[in-house]
């Protein structure tokens, strides 16, 4: 009996033996997914890493245009710029939208967005992943990693430049979340710790501080234009320096006009030129007809990088009229999106019917009064034809099927610049009164193509209408309208303001966006802004 | 059998009604067979009543009884039902069988018990009840079969499978699929590209028995997978004897039963020219199309199944044949499967070695009717023509300029017409399993199961360049192709010992398990009808992916008896999964259950009425290791598709991104307290079951926010929650007529459920509501669904609609501001009624008189609601009427609500969906000895989805998950079907 016991024994351990053996069978590895080992194990891989950190200015994944890297928002809606430029335009008196089944979009038609809106939940959390993705690349780019690693010579050259561009870009999104946003959380590192928050003029200190180390001698970022396009360089570290010190008032209560003036002229004198005509900026091929006023840009392409993002809903969003889409966008399908309000309208002469300021372009027959704002068909108002997806030679960009298109969304251009050193001068800046008439007779000029437009005496009513004629839909006109007092309350109102056909004031509180009930749910250092 | 022995069994009733003319003491013979398949029954005890005069019928199911004169025999057995007959009628008995009969052998996972020996909640279906009819996909053998189970077919598609839920869902964002393990293979849920369901690759008639381990206590064994349950299923064996054909045939013909209500072309006509301008006036045709009958169709199917069971020198083996081809009511639809089935059983080493070989075959060939058209269909302009003579194959188009208006619907018809999407899938599961019954220890059993699962699936979806709906991309000819392999390593010891010193019997069992499922899926350029790459369609990043996961298990089970009516089980199992981090990989899942059999019990002994009662209480804890991820512990590197580069300069380049990651994630786990009592009235003659159970799920998977700038997402999937499911289930099936002409069968089951959510995050923050999930049509980004704590998973989340006090009409546009703030916006959403159903309820009956027999099966589901998304989308004016270039059709709902746009979030579109149908409802004839008495011969006829009752505004109350968008209707089906046995 007890032989047997034994030997019964000795069948189980030798069977279980065997088996136990396969623990190791439970470390699975993926087959095509790469741990950062492999990510940073030389120069390309960084490239391909810095890629997906410029990339989330037009795409909304690297997988499909149907998929997000941000939860809880629409996918397709999800990408930077498109989002970007939803809160700044559709709550002003450039943008109305018709999609009013997208989640979130009624609650920004209403003037009602609450801490749940999934819109301005959905950038906040772009936003905050793109810093992240910053933080990460950045601590895989210090000097003992790529020691570590035996990235010498020019590929660390490279990269250490590839470094000081992702610290720019963490800069720019940490400015967009402080105008939008106010008080962020605040994080440089990767880290399960929930972030703190940072004060808003708190948040402007950092991004002074970061600009004035990429711009100093020990930055390795490019000289302006030096760099290849859709680049950083030292221009776009100067623009934004230019259009955070004109708003430094709002953000801190402190003014900044002298350096706005500075920085403003130092983009100017860099070697930028407008691009000959105003309708190159806005084409399929505007990466060569704009190459000269661009200074940083959100590269789209109909093949290669393709997203519902904002070129893309703007050419087929902006009309519903599908000859229109076909023969004036270059795009197939007309998506009856967007339009104008006729505040917009009456800033041009002549608006409708050709209009010698060639940035008019409007569509849409001539009732310019939108009395419907459900009714895109019938509800009367015009759109605006702006992005197009045809080439300077009038052929369409490289989708056939009219989908996805090539054209690249400026985000700082030399005409911005113009405009704000005017302002900046206006404002008390420290700059040459006759060279702001100058630059924004230049504007002028090209739009109609003479001087029939010149302006002999500037003020800065006259600056922000300009603005919209030379800016509109490029997602300026929220910041705008809140460094001139006239976002909220009731100094000015235009149609559909609040919510109602006539328009009406709204809660100085809405200035600022909420920060997302999600994020405060999960990081209890957060506080909401007031108001929400 | 010898010709002098079925000489006599013919003359049996012949001798039966000559002993009728003799004086008394008689010999009284007979034949007792079953009253379902006319099977022989041995060991039969029969009985003079009031007498201890009794016999057994021999192994043809004939007995020989000597009795008195005007003696009543009783015939009973713990398998049927016992009926009492007069001797002189005694000629030919039919029995019918109990449900789960006390003897019948259950099957528990790693081992099987006898019925009466089960301690935990284990429902047990066999060939003989399953459900008849048009059966093509295993599940529907059991739909409304047993308590606390449901099947909700994904629609009527052909091949379509089913969601099937014990005791309601068990988890959020993890998988809530049972496991499902057949001839000890545990099979993956994940199913293969080219198949819609992971169950239709094995071939229903193949299929012995169901055994659905409902508690923890039974289901703990499987430990990490089996917190939905586990469905164990038996195929058929070889039996011992002459070879024993059967061969079945099945025409059946399916019509729509009901189609979406939209506006006739005449309505139409109306509505636009009341509503529409003078542009939208214009585009009204002349043509009066009913869209929807164009893309359906009555379709013939057939099912035809041949099988021999016998044996050859000594080994038994069955053999089976399967060919079922199957049409869709949505044109163009198809499925073929071609299914092969071996077993061969044979037992060496003088009945020491028993070897099981399991091998089944199946291939299917399905072509995918694009179910788009169904919505097209809806929303198609009834009054423009079908054909044109366009040159999109001769379908009328909305067009843009000269090509095909891509924001218009499709032509129903020619999005159907004009494509061809084929899939062919090849799958095969076997295994060998080695009983060993030690020859120097035979109480000690050595099993060893070897199994796989393998498949390939591939296909191509093909669209002509003219089709309109790939026009702009020049058609289109997309491939796809998936193979998956799975490989199973069992090993257990069972030791049996019965001690009578102690009045005990142990039975241990311990084992070891190891099986590792890989997926290879392969990556495709897409491209033009020609073969050329479509445009903008660029070569895949990586040709495949090779996704693995690997379990490792040991585990242990005691069963203890004690004195023939204490019952202990005991079990204990350890789960390794790769799915998670080193530290988080393994657990240990326990479960221990108690059951008394109280009628063994000196003051119930020999009770008449009550004759069987057994009381059992279980405790057991589970798992559910599926959460979908397989790697994401760590973080890992994505390269971007090859349409996601980025410029840099004149070069496009490939972005990597660091995968979100949670190095904390491990399985959900679950704990469920059951308690039940099995019973029987009357010798069998009522018998049932009734639990009640209380489980808590923890660590519920929750998709939930993670603070901004800490990982790659701003969402993660985490071990957050807990959950509480409540429900109390009754069985009962009866005889209520039991006679040698007439039986009647009834059986009725009931089950009650609650399911709340009582955790959701990390923090516990009073002003979250919940995560919003079930996305609906209309808009983008809509969901309509809520997890919210306290409530039910997927409760609607909508505004409350307020209505015209005179029509009771709802008021376009106007919601209750419930939280008074003097604006309507998302905090004012509320919880409104659940998706899932409070009450099941199943009835079946059978009836059968003299060679006929007549049956049906219903269910109902009480308490579920169902968003009306087809309304909700469709049914506004503005959905019609929003362009001047294409006019849409609507629901015919706009004409009640005149809205002129959509209001998706109204709880008006939430509505009582509760249903009585009635699944089947069939009659056979039994014509008996055919063909010179070769051949035994049954014909029947079936309906299937006959009726349902429902206050339900759509076609259908029951679309899993609860919303109704577009769903491929049910099709009502009538069956013939011959049965030959031979």
């Amino acid at each position: 009996m007890k032989r047997r016991f034994f030997k019964i024994i000795g069948m189980v351990a030798i069977v279980s033996g065997s088996l136990i053996g396969c623990t190791k069978d439970l470390n699975r590895y993926p087959l095509n997914d790469v741990t950062s080992e492999t990510v940073y194990a030389n120069a390309a891989g960084y490239k391909m890493a810095m890629a997906k950190i410029y990339g989330g200015f037009s795409t909304t994944s690297s997988v499909g245009t149907d998929k997000s890297d941000i939860e809880g928002v629409d996918a397709g809606t999800s990408e930077f710029t498109r989002m970007f430029w939803y809160l700044q335009e559709l709550v002003t008196d450039e943008a109305l939208i018709f999609w009013t089944n997208d989640e979130g979009v009624p609650a920004l038609r209403s003037y009602a967005w609450d801490s749940q809106n999934v819109l301005t939940k959905g950038l906040y959390y772009r936003i905050l992943f793109t810093i992240t993705l910053c933080n990460d690349f950045l601590s895989q780019c210090t000097d003992a990693k790529l020691a570590a690693r035996g990235i010498s010579g020019a590929d660390a050259t490279n990269i250490k430049r590839y470094r000081d561009e992702v610290r720019f870009i963490r800069a720019y999104q940490y400015w967009a979340g402080m105008d939008l946003y106010g008080n962020l959380p605040f994080s440089l590192e990767v880290s399960s710790t929930p972030p703190s928050q940072i004060k808003r003029a708190d948040l402007f200190k950092f991004i002074e501080s970061e600009l004035k180390a990429l711009e100093s001698t020990s930055s390795n970022l490019a000289e302006p234009r030096t760099n290849e396009y859709g680049r950083v360089d030292k221009g776009a570290v100067w623009a934004l320096f230019a259009r955070m010190y004109l708003n430094a008032e709002v953000y801190t209560s402190e003014k900044k006009y002298d350096e706005a003036v500075v920085y403003s002229k130092k983009v100017i004198d860099a070697g930028y030129t407008l691009a000959t005509t105003y309708r190159n900026l806005f084409l399929a091929d505007n990466n060569i007809t704009g190459k000269s006023e661009f200074i940083l840009t959100a590269n789209y392409d109909g093949i290669k990088t393709q997203s519902y993002g904002a070129s893309t809903i703007l050419s087929h969003g902006c009309t519903n009229n599908s000859s229109v889409a076909t023969d004036s966008l270059g795009v197939i399908g007309a998506w009856a999106g967007f339009k104008t309000t006729s505040k917009i309208v009456q800033l041009f002469p002549s608006a409708l019917s050709n209009s010698p300021d060639k940035r008019a372009s409007f569509t849409g027959g001539s009732n310019t009064t939108v009395s419907n704002y459900s009714d895109y068909a019938n509800g009367g108002g015009v759109s605006i034809i702006k992005f197009r997806n045809l080439k300077s030679d009038g052929t369409k960009g490289s989708d056939n099927t009219g989908l996805y298109v090539d054209t690249d969304f400026p985000l700082f251009r030399l005409a911005e610049m113009y405009l704000i050193y005017a302002e900046a001068k206006l404002r008390g800046g420290n700059g040459d009164g006759t060279l702001a008439l100058n630059y924004f007779n230049s504007l002028r000029r090209r739009a109609y193509q003479s001087n029939a437009g010149d302006v002999a005496i500037l003020d800065l009513d006259l600056i922000l209408d300009e603005r919209a004629r030379e800016l509109h839909w490029e997602g300026h006109r929220r910041t705008d309208l809140i460094r001139f007092g006239k976002f909220t309350g009731g100094t000015y109102v235009w149609p559909w303001k609040g919510g109602v056909a006539t328009g009406q004031s709204i809660d100085a509180y809405r200035a600022l966006y909420p920060i997302p009930a999600s994020d405060l749910n999960v990081n209890l250092n957060l506080k909401q802004n007031p108001g929400y | 059998m010898n010709c002098k022995r079925l000489l006599a069994l013919m003359l049996l009733p012949l001798l039966a009604i000559c002993s009728f003319a003799q004086a008394q003491d008689k010999m009284v013979t007979g034949k007792v067979t079953d009253a379902k398949d006319g099977s022989a029954l041995q060991g039969i005890s029969v009985m003079q009543k009031g007498t201890k005069n009794a016999t057994q019928t021999n192994a043809e199911g004939v007995f020989k009884i000597k009795v008195n004169a005007g003696a009543v025999l009783v015939f009973s057995s713990v398998n049927y039902a016992s009926i009492e007959v007069s001797a002189d009628a005694a000629s030919l008995i039919k029995l019918t069988s109990v449900a789960a009969s006390l003897s019948d052998v259950v099957v528990i996972g790693y081992g099987t018990a006898k019925k009466k020996d089960v301690t935990g909640s284990i429902t047990t279906i066999g060939a003989k009840d399953f459900v008849k009819g048009a059966i093509t996909t295993p599940d529907q053998l059991i739909a409304g079969k047993v308590a606390g189970v449901s099947i909700t077919s994904n629609g009527g598609a052909p091949g379509a499978g089913s969601r099937i839920r014990i005791r309601g869902a068990a988890s959020l964002s993890a998988n809530n699929d049972p496991l499902i393990v057949i001839d000890g293979v545990p099979i993956t849920s994940d199913g293969i590209s080219g198949s819609a369901n992971p169950l239709n690759m094995i071939n229903p008639n193949d299929i012995e028995s169901f055994n659905i381990l409902k508690d923890a206590s039974a289901a703990a064994i499987y430990g990490n997978r089996a917190s939905n349950g586990v469905i164990i299923i038996t195929t058929k064996k070889g039996k011992k004897g002459k070879p024993v054909y059967a061969f079945s045939s099945q025409v059946q013909i399916s019509e729509v039963a009901k189609t979406v209500d939209v506006l006739s072309a005449a309505q139409y006509r109306t509505f636009v020219n009341t509503h529409g301008n003078s542009a939208q006036k214009a585009l009204l045709g002349t043509a009066n199309t009913d869209w929807q009958k164009q893309i359906y169709q009555t379709s013939i199917n057939v099912d035809n199944n041949l099988s021999a069971s016998g044996s050859f020198k000594k080994v038994p083996y069955r053999f089976s044949l399967g060919y079922l081809n199957q049409t869709g009511v949505l044109k163009t639809g198809k499925f073929d499967r071609v299914s092969v089935g071996i077993n061969l059983s044979p037992t060496v080493w003088n009945n020491h070695l028993k070897i099981d070989v399991n091998l089944k075959g199946i291939n299917t060939q399905s072509k995918f009717a694009e179910e788009g058209a169904i919505g097209s269909a809806m929303s198609f302009d009834p009054t423009q023509p079908v054909f044109n003579g366009s040159k999109f194959g001769g379908y009328y188009e909305w067009l843009d300029g000269t090509n095909p208006n891509k924001l218009a619907p499709r032509n129903p018809l020619g999005q159907l017409m004009n494509r061809d999407n084929k899939s062919q899938v090849n799958r095969s599961i076997g295994n060998v399993q080695l009983d060993y019954k030690v020859h120097f220890l035979p109480d000690l059993r050595v099993n060893v199961n070897l199994g796989y699962d393998i498949a390939e699936g591939s296909g191509t979806d093909f669209a002509p360049a003219i089709s309109a709906q790939y026009y702009t991309d020049s058609g289109t000819s997309n491939k796809y192709k998936e193979a998956q392999r799975n490989l199973l390593g069992d090993f257990y010891l069972n030791y049996v010992k019965e001690v009578k010193s102690l009045k005990s019997r142990f039975d241990v069992m311990v084992g070891h398990s190891y099986q590792d499922f890989l997926i290879t899926k392969y990556n495709f350029q897409s491209f033009q009808a020609n073969g050329q790459p479509r445009s903008g369609s660029l070569p895949p990043q990586f040709p495949y992916d090779k996704p693995q996961n690997t379990l490792l298990s040991f585990y242990g089970r005691l069963n203890y008896i004690f004195n023939g009516r204490y019952y202990l089980t005991a079990s204990v199992r350890r789960d390794g999964t790769s799915r998670f981090a080193p530290e988080n990989r393994w657990g240990t899942f326990s479960a221990a259950s108690l059951a008394w059999r109280i009628s063994d019990e000196a003051f119930l002994k020999g009770n008449k009425v009550l004759t069987d009662l057994k009381l059992r209480v279980g405790y057991g804890q589970t798992g559910q290791e599926n959460v979908g991820e397989r790697y994401s512990y760590l973080s890992y590197y994505n390269l971007s598709g090859n349409n996601f580069t980025y410029q840099l300069g004149d070069s496009f380049y490939h972005m990597y991104k660091p995968g979100a990651y949670d190095p904390k994630r491990r399985w959900e786990s679950a704990e469920t307290y059951n308690a039940g009592l099995d019973f029987a009235f009357f010798k069998n003659r009522i018998t049932g079951t009734v639990d009640v159970y209380f489980k808590k799920t923890s660590d519920l998977l929750s998709t939930v926010d993670v603070p901004a700038a800490t990982n790659f997402s701003n969402r993660l999937l985490s071990n957050v929650g807990n959950m509480e499911n409540k429900g109390f289930e009754i069985n009962i099936n009866t005889i209520p007529i039991q006679n040698n002409n007439f039986s009647w069968e009834a059986g009725v089951n009931l089950t009650m459920y609650d399911t709340k959510l009582t955790k959701l995050t990390n923090v516990n923050d009073p002003n979250f509501v919940g995560n919003l999930v079930g996305g609906i049509d209309g808009g983008t980004g809509g969901n309509i669904q809520i997890q919210s704590v306290g409530a039910w998973p997927s409760a609607f989340y909508v505004y409350k609609q307020v209505y015209d006090k005179s029509t009771n009409k709802p008021i376009e546009g106007l919601y209750e501001d419930l939280n008074r703030d003097g604006q309507i916006n998302e905090k004012d959403r509320y919880i409104y009624k659940r998706p899932e159903p409070t009450v099941l309820l199943g009835f079946t009956s059978n009836v059968s008189y003299k060679k006929w027999s007549a049956g049906f099966v219903m269910r109902g589901n009480f308490g579920n609601y169902m968003y009306n998304n087809v309304w909700s989308n469709t049914g506004t004016v503005n959905n019609a009427l929003s362009r001047t270039d294409v006019i849409n059709n609507t629901s015919s709902n706009v004409l009640y609500t005149n809205f002129s746009s959509r209001q998706l979030l109204s709880d008006y579109y939430v509505q009582n969906a509760s249903f009585l149908r009635m699944d089947n409802f069939n009659i056979g004839y039994t014509v008996g000895k055919v063909m010179n008495n070769k051949a035994n011969l049954r014909l029947s006829g079936n309906v299937q989805n006959v009726f349902v009752i429902t206050k339900y505004k759509g076609i259908d109350p029951e679309i899993a998950g609860g919303i109704d968008k577009r769903l491929y209707p049910r099709p009502r089906i009538f069956v013939f079907s011959v049965n030959v046995d031979f």
